[in-house]
């Protein structure tokens, strides 16, 4: 009996170039995503081989990283960041490259482009040399980041040496209660099954609660199964896969169109497939979640407490919970609706797509940021900047006090000038709160959009769940 | 890549878990567009004040262990972001080895492909090297990527498991791209669409 195959056992086998005893798989690489910061080293491995891109047409480039939100007219403030965007510039057009640069509508943070360009698709493999390649798996594909070295390797071949994961399924079963998003799915996930809960391991979401996600939700929650330890995160293709991508520029047109279709519902896991591993959650224990940590399997529900000490698992953890608990300057047992906070970043990969900007500013509407506290809003690409504009969103935000910003990566690793200060308190919409990530001393608190502009406005955590909304 | 097939030199323990790679190289470093130069601002935000001037108390800056070469950490290593700047920075600093109880996978990948080898031990394993070398610093240990042992030359000798082909790769100094490119045949033959009928199969 043939045995009943899951959606990554079908993108694995389909991709297959070479086998041979001892030695990982040589896999195909469908989609090649390039930004300027892991890139430079990788072209110039190529010139000094003497090799060429072997699909150009496969590779697609933008800037994200290292490029100010601000003043893009100006030239660049940091002349380093200068030199790496005009490296990938020329690295382009050396090697035939596509390159959407800061002078164009769809410039944005490269997984929020992808997408956005009809460029990911189910069924692909995808990599980029950026951890939250993950998010493409949205889609039913096979994405995952990797390494300079790596993209010098498909630059060159178009194929990457790859053993083969396991199956993990988590499954979140039952309907979101009010107020739990996306962001708060994953953060619970992170919360059960630890940092290093996924690794070896590629995840598949499914349930009843993944079902109901729209795409771009599906997209926060692969995003950071990195942050879970997985090597990539997937969701089944179905419907609303095929509504999103549609009309998108890159998606194949017509009968290639019906064609594609019909392939990609042969995607989803066959019933009785196997898993390595099962994870099951109810969706009704979810809540708002808060990161109180340096790591993000350190969060909160936000009717919680940080933890104390005799809550860690074991010495390991409560050493790391010491020295969280004085990085972060929270104290075991304080009300995690306590704690105030100087700023807000609603933005990054994870957050930064239309229906987070629609969710923070329905909370934002008819309110003001508090006085102690600077917020600002960065959307994922140039093209949802002006979707937000078009929709009002953007003249919520401005009238509530937030700064609005050009499209790319900003906080959320602060490689700009967009950087917390020693010991500033954000609430941001990001995906890592490890020490210094925003900036040197700087303390992130994890949190969904709308608890995001929650807090900004209020100056401190609070729950969105009892929010007092202003309806258009 | 430079070959490895046996390294003895003194350990450093750093058994913090959870470390990630933007403790290992902080972002504004990863602007450059170089391969080299990053050890200076390895664990950078660790290292030194605000002020540019050293924490004293970080281990690292311990003169005892300025010698080191191989590093002991905590569970996890390698966690976060897929910068390759961070095995860089570690070998540019002179290191050769890392030894901890489980690594995060991009860097894992990352530092083969750079001859940095990691050696995966009990957390009881790591804990007791890290203790002697607290206790003994500059007590030499040796990693043999051979037989796959690490050794104190003493009381400890453990076995450890990598990777059958990495292993072979490592101690051949093999350039990846090299090998794949002898597979340019089945590249082309599957761009070609000959291998339509796998991909319908498998799906």
């Amino acid at each position: 009996m043939i045995p009943m195959k899951t959606l990554y056992d079908k993108l694995w086998d389909s991709h297959i170039v070479h086998e041979s005893p001892g030695q990982p798989a040589l896999l195909y690489v469908d989609l090649h995503l390039v930004h300027e910061v892991t890139s430079p080293q990788a072209f110039e491995g190529l010139r000094l081989a003497g090799r060429t891109v072997r699909r150009p047409e496969r590779t697609f480039a933008t800037v994200d990283h290292a490029i100010p939100t601000l003043n893009r007219d100006l030239p660049f403030k940091d002349p380093i960041a200068a030199k790496q965007v005009e490296t990938l510039r020329a690295n382009c057009k050396e090697f035939g490259v596509a390159l959407y640069d800061l002078d164009r509508i769809e410039q944005g943070i490269i997984h929020v482009f992808g997408p956005e360009q009809g460029l990911t698709q189910p069924g692909m493999t995808i990599v980029c040399g950026d951890s939250h390649t993950s998010t493409h798996g949205a889609f039913g594909a096979l994405a995952f980041g990797i390494g300079t070295s790596e993209v010098e390797h498909v630059l060159a071949t178009q194929t990457l040496p790859q053993s083969r994961a396991k199956n993990l399924l988590i499954r979140v079963d039952g309907e979101l209660p009010f107020g739990v998003t996306a962001k708060d799915v994953i953060l619970g996930i992170i919360n059960r099954i630890g940092t290093g809960g996924g690794t070896g391991h590629v995840i598949e979401f499914a349930g009843a609660a993944i079902d109901a996600l729209s795409m771009e939700g599906r997209m926060t929650v692969c995003n950071m199964s990195i942050e879970a330890g997985a090597k990539a995160g997937l969701i089944a293709p179905d419907e609303k896969t095929y509504a999103y991508l549609r009309d998108k520029p890159f998606a194949p047109k017509d009968e290639e169109w019906d064609r594609a279709v019909e392939h990609w519902r042969k995607l989803p896991s066959e019933p009785g497939a196997q898993f390595d591993r099962t994870v099951k959650i109810d969706a009704a224990d979810l809540e708002p979640y808060v990161t109180w940590g340096t790591s993000p399997e350190m969060s909160v529900k936000i009717s919680e407490s940080v933890p104390d000490l005799a809550d860690a698992r074991d010495d390991g953890q409560k050493a790391a919970f010491t020295r969280a608990y004085e990085y972060m300057g929270v104290e075991p047992s304080q009300k995690i609706d306590a704690v105030n906070i100087d700023r807000a970043f609603i933005g990054s990969c994870t957050n930064a797509r239309i229906e987070d900007l629609r969710a923070a500013a329905r909370v934002a509407r008819g309110h003001k940021v508090s006085g102690r506290v600077k917020a600002m809003v960065v959307p994922g690409s140039m093209q949802i900047k002006r979707q937000a504009e078009d929709e009002g969103l953007a003249k919520v935000f401005v009238d509530a006090g937030f700064e609005w910003r050009d499209a790319g990566c900003s906080m959320c690793l602060a490689m700009n000038d967009d950087v917390l200060g020693e010991g500033e308190r954000c609430a941001s919409t990001s995906n890592r709160n490890f020490e210094g990530r925003q900036g040197r001393g700087g303390r992130t608190h994890l949190v969904s959009p709308p608890m995001a502009a929650a807090a900004a406005i209020a100056g401190h955590f609070v729950d969105v769940r009892n929010w007092k909304f202003n309806e258009q | 890549m430079k070959p490895f097939h046996k390294h003895t030199g003194s350990a450093v323990p750093l058994m913090r878990s959870n470390i990630d790679t933007d403790q290992i190289i902080p972002k504004q470093f990863l602007k450059r567009i170089e391969r080299t130069g990053y050890g200076e601002f390895l664990f950078y935000d660790w290292r030194y004040n605000s002020d540019g001037s050293l924490i004293q108390d970080f281990v690292l800056n311990d003169p005892r262990y300025s010698a080191a070469s191989i590093l002991l950490a905590g569970e996890n290593f390698g966690c976060g972001s897929s910068r390759e700047h961070a095995p860089w920075s570690l070998l540019d600093h002179g290191f050769c080895v890392v030894i901890a109880p489980r690594f995060a996978d991009i860097f894992y990948n990352n530092s083969f492909k750079n001859g940095l080898l990691l050696v995966t031990l009990d957390s009881a394993d790591v804990e007791w090297l890290a203790n002697e070398a607290a206790t003994e610093p500059g007590k030499p240990l040796t990693v043999d990527l051979e037989d796959c042992v690490v050794t104190d030359g003493q009381s400890f000798t453990r076995t450890f498991k990598v990777d059958e082909f990495r292993r072979h790769c490592l101690l051949d100094g093999l350039d990846d791209i090299g090998l794949t490119l002898q597979h340019e045949a089945a590249i082309t033959a599957y761009e070609q669409g000959r291998f339509e009928a796998q991909r319908n199969a498998a799906v």
